[in-house]
């Protein structure tokens, strides 16, 4: 998988890096800020509430 | 089977696509050349290539679930605390310009407050000397990650009862990360519209029996009964607060509790505008 992408990415090792670098930012902000607030509270570890 | 390629003459570029890809073959698809030509679909998809594809897949796929796993806790530990800082910055610039700007509801009106709605300031020196945390009406998780959420139907500050809230032991803020730090007759301060009120942990030899601080099983709702641990539908016998935190850190197995009671009574804001004695007596 990783080399499929590395080997896909244009240009020389320089952009590959930097292209990667971007992509995996891209991906940690995608799991951030749309994918943990919306997966957090269907989890069991966060009630602080007595019910 | 060929071994690793003879050392590059000393002329060539070392990343030159010397033949990695057909002299270095027991590394698989890694090695393959600059041009997309992957080598392992050579040996036909259900070779030794199909399964040597197949395992480094596997491999891939576990680091990555452990990186995001990983990462899914730097998000509960720090990036929630970071968002719920933004946001309790916002509802407290807000609720100052309510305060400041709407005429002031009639009298007792203030146990109208909506589900979602901000109305309530809450020190505790022993947390901090700047320890601020916006109270929200509601414990449902959406205003939990906002700030500590008011038991809806416990009692308001001030009133006969018991003022309940819940807040998150780590992450979103953390506002009761500390909270068993807590000792007998430290402050905890509400701030209203109008009022400061002071509530003080309770002690152990208090004769209403009720401890200062419990842990207990996360269905004991006593806790948050007007008299706490007294019934449900019990008449108050004073003003009380409770806090309610998950426990032990990081786990929700069991609540961490703490009471206190009203100690003198509303403060008025007006009076002494940069809040009342008990804030500084650390």
């Amino acid at each position: 998988m990783y080399s499929w992408i590395w080997r896909h990415l244009p240009g020389g090792t320089p952009s590959k890096t930097l292209l990667s670098l971007v992509l995996v930012a891209a991906v940690a902000a995608l799991l951030l800020f749309v994918v943990f607030p919306w997966v957090e509270p269907r989890l069991p570890f966060n009630d602080v509430t007595v019910d | 089977m060929p071994g690793p390629p003879a050392a590059a003459p000393a002329d060539q570029p070392v990343d030159a696509p010397v033949d990695r890809a057909r002299g270095w073959d027991t590394w698989g698809e890694a090695w393959a050349d600059d041009e997309g030509h992957d080598v392992d679909w050579d040996d036909g998809p259900r070779g030794r290539g199909f399964w040597r594809s197949a395992a480094l897949g596997v491999g891939e796929l576990l680091v990555t679930a452990g990186m995001v796993l990983l990462l899914f806790v730097v998000y509960e530990v720090y990036v929630t605390d970071f968002l719920t800082g933004q946001k309790q910055d916002e509802l407290s610039t807000e609720l100052r310009e309510q305060w400041a700007n709407e005429p002031a509801p009639e009298r007792g009106s203030i146990t109208q407050v909506e589900i979602g709605d901000a109305f309530g300031v809450l020190r505790i020196p022993r947390l901090g000397e700047d320890y601020t945390r916006v109270v929200l009406e509601g414990t449902e998780e959406k205003q939990l990650a906002q700030g500590p959420g008011h038991y809806v139907d416990s009692a308001m500050p001030g009133e006969e009862g018991n003022v309940a809230l819940a807040g998150h032991r780590v992450g979103k803020g953390s506002p009761f990360l500390e909270l068993d730090a807590m000792q007998a007759g430290d402050p905890i301060v509400v701030e209203t519209r109008d009022s400061w009120f002071v509530y003080r942990v309770l002690g152990d030899d208090d004769p209403s029996g009720i401890p200062g601080m419990q842990i207990v099983s996360p269905t004991t709702v006593s806790v948050v009964s007007p008299t706490p641990n007294a019934a449900a539908t019990a008449a108050p016998t004073g003003a009380y607060l409770t806090l309610t935190t998950c426990h032990p850190r990081y786990s929700a197995r069991q609540r961490l509790i703490i009471h206190a009671r009203l100690d003198g009574g509303a403060i008025s804001k007006a009076e002494f505008p940069d809040g009342p004695d008990a804030l500084f007596e650390r």
